[in-house]
């Protein structure tokens, strides 16, 4: 029940400040495509977007294609933003969604532990056998130590997004979060990842498009791709 | 041959650790594999080399202070392959 005395508000108001998708061989950033490849392959796609975007971080290759996709919206998203330096690491989460969880390396490991005769599990496929490491390898890449959480459901789920991360920013345990869906099994990818900040501690800029109210319309057309 | 065994060395070392951007000839035999100034591996990595050892040369690696000394750089691996397949 609250009271006078809480120290929570109630209501604030949360932006989406800035948003990035890639799918179907394309990158786009706040709606707009800046990269389309006719690659196949993820692997080819992904490795050919991170030199696209001139990234070094050698790290990159030994990445399962869940983590490199995760990667590579996030370094995208942050790139020529501030929030790295404008909010304590402490005070940004990272929250995700998919539907495969780490489905294409739990098969790998899978297959390299099922012959007894030939018992070898890697431990570089072992490791990235849980859906989380994609949120650590964007932590650790970025210096991010606020909460962080990634949810399997069978569809990208706005609904989870906007109350699971609303409540974070009430409960003052975030100040900035990355959210989204990145969800990748073979060569079926999509991401979609968007940067959440508290309207009052934002600055607006000239020429800077307007945000976006988080909400779950807004952001299930953000997903889709329709306009707001 | 020691430096045949640093070259095959070197392709499943690149190979398994899967290290896309680096050729062969970029493998400094010498340099340290882990730690600043070296290949910048970790604790991951060392894991896929003892795996490598075992499943490439029959070769178990059991205490970690050995481990430390055999993983130093490519040469310390290829000489300590070459001395125990002797046996």
């Amino acid at each position: 029940m609250r009271t006078q005395a809480d120290p929570f508000p109630s209501k604030m108001e949360l932006l989406i400040t800035r948003y990035v998708k890639l799918q179907d061989g394309r990158v786009w950033l706040n709606g707009i495509v800046e990269y389309v490849s006719e690659l196949g392959s993820a692997n080819e796609l992904f490795r050919s977007v991170y030199r696209h975007y001139r990234t070094d971080y050698p790290k990159f290759f030994k990445m399962d294609n869940l983590c490199k996709l995760a990667f590579l919206s996030a370094e995208i998203l942050l790139r020529g933003t501030d929030v790295l330096q404008k909010y304590p690491a402490e005070q940004i989460g990272i929250i995700l969604e998919n539907a495969s969880s780490s489905l294409e390396y739990d098969q790998k490991h899978l297959e390299s532990v099922r012959d007894r005769d030939k018992y070898f599990p890697s431990p570089s496929v072992f490791v990235y056998t849980i859906p989380n490491i994609m949120v650590a390898e964007i932590a650790i890449r970025h210096q991010m130590k606020g909460e962080n959480a990634v949810f399997i459901s069978e569809q990208f789920d706005p609904e989870l997004i906007d109350h699971y991360v609303s409540e974070l920013f009430r409960n003052q345990r975030v100040s900035c979060c990355l959210s989204g869906w990145v969800e990748c099994y073979r060569d079926h990818y999509q991401s979609f990842l968007f940067i959440i900040e508290e309207k009052d501690k934002i600055k607006r800029c000239k020429g800077v498009q307007e945000y976006v109210t988080l909400n779950i319309l807004n952001v299930e057309r953000l997903f889709k791709g329709k306009p707001i | 041959m020691i430096e045949d065994l640093i070259n095959k060395l070197k392709g499943e070392i690149i190979r398994e650790l899967e290290m896309e951007n680096m050729t062969p000839e970029e493998l400094d035999p010498e340099a340290p594999l882990f730690g600043e100034g070296g290949l910048g591996l970790d604790s991951i990595d060392v894991l896929e080399l003892v795996v490598l050892l075992e499943q490439n040369y029959g070769l178990k690696i059991q205490a970690s202070k050995e481990g430390r000394e055999i993983f130093y750089s490519i040469r310390t691996i290829a000489e300590y392959i070459r001395a125990h397949q002797k046996e």
